[in-house]
């Protein structure tokens, strides 16, 4: 079914900023991201200088899918938790909510389990976020940064 | 389906170029990509067999701008074309805002585009999606080989709501950014009424 339109104010921001922060910390973790199913990049903290957080997200959204896909055949409901284990990094996927994506990536300075835990933590809180998030979006009235954007607004982003 | 994130002033959208295998999908992108400031584009992502033909999708993100205070990013994605590549279709068109259908214009691939039409427009039914309903736009790709329909003959079989179309050779750039222009703008437009209710 198509999902209602994804938008993201800044109270919820916030709240997801500082628990995928406080997952960096409490996981011992590199990166933490969270991503839409879609592939949209929603948070990242950690050292995210050093990697590329679009391109991962994208990628990562594609696995779930691709996955997603074979539960399916399956008659599965998602793989909602998939762990890859590198030589140097490893990658902790989980899927909240069926509707968002947290991404651990972490080293040997963390372990897989501190890190399941951590993610089971901020899972229950990450739902709580966007549910509100969802309630909030379905109100009438809710504003949209489209309401005032003009035909000449549109025609000017495409003028050479 | 866009997203607004209105803590970084972002409004993201994603579009998929669809169309048979070996149609030009990938080349549009890879033109893009070639064309584009290092500013307005990130990592061009492509997963692919060895013989470079799309095995999942190609995935490109771009920014076109700023429109009321808010940063415009389009990521671009391309299906894989090949027939037995259904599954992964249907997984790349999730939340698509804009759809750019990519037609071979040689006589011979006929038949492959018409039924690459119509699988998109099953694979969008199946997601709650009319093509009617969607931007969407169809590009008229390898115009400059010698064995193709005419545009008169492809639009009536391919494009009979009349959307906005474009002639292109996509190898060499042609028609590629106008497409890309003309499905982004039918993109936001369509935000612009639903945000007006």
């Amino acid at each position: 079914m198509v999902n209602p339109q994804m938008v993201m104010y800044e109270e919820e921001f916030n709240q997801i900023q500082t628990v995928v922060d406080r997952m960096v910390r409490d996981a011992n973790a590199k990166v933490v991201f969270i991503v839409d199913k879609n592939g949209q990049l929603i948070s990242a903290a950690g050292d995210i200088d050093n990697v590329d957080t679009t391109s991962l997200a994208s990628l990562t959204a594609g696995n779930i899918a691709a996955t997603g896909g074979m539960a399916k055949l399956l008659k599965e409901n998602e793989f909602a938790t998939q762990f890859h284990e590198g030589e140097k990094a490893n990658i902790h996927i989980q899927l909240v909510g069926n509707r968002v994506i947290l991404v651990v990536i972490f080293d040997s300075r963390s372990s897989l389990g501190l890190v399941r835990l951590r993610v089971k933590k901020a899972s229950e809180e990450l739902n709580h976020i966007f549910e509100t998030l969802l309630k909030k979006v379905q109100e009438p009235g809710a504003d949209s940064p489209f309401a005032e954007i003009t035909d000449e607004d549109i025609d000017n982003l495409f003028n050479d | 389906m866009s997203f607004i994130n209105y803590m970084a002033r972002e409004i993201n959208c994603k579009l998929v170029y669809y169309g048979p295998g070996l149609c030009g999908k990938t080349t549009n992108l890879q033109y893009i990509y070639e064309r584009t400031n290092p500013e307005a584009k990130g990592k061009m992502i492509s997963l692919a067999t060895e013989t470079e033909r799309t095995l999942f999708f190609d995935f490109l993100p771009l920014s076109l701008g700023e429109i009321r205070g808010f940063k415009t990013r389009f990521h671009l994605y391309t299906v894989p074309g090949q027939v037995f590549y259904d599954a992964s279709r249907k997984l790349i068109l999730k939340g698509v805002d804009g759809v750019v259908f990519c037609a071979d214009s040689q006589i011979e691939r006929t038949e492959a585009n018409l039924e690459s039409v119509e699988n998109l427009r099953t694979n969008l039914a199946e997601q709650g999606y009319s093509l009617d309903k969607l931007p969407f736009v169809v590009q008229y790709n390898k115009r400059d080989l010698p064995n193709v329909a005419s545009v008169e003959e492809l639009r009536q079989m391919l494009n009979p709501t009349n959307v906005p179309d474009f002639e292109a050779v996509a190898r060499t750039g042609v028609g590629v950014f106008d497409t890309l222009k003309s499905v982004a703008k039918l993109v936001l437009t369509e935000l612009k009424k639903g945000g007006q209710g």
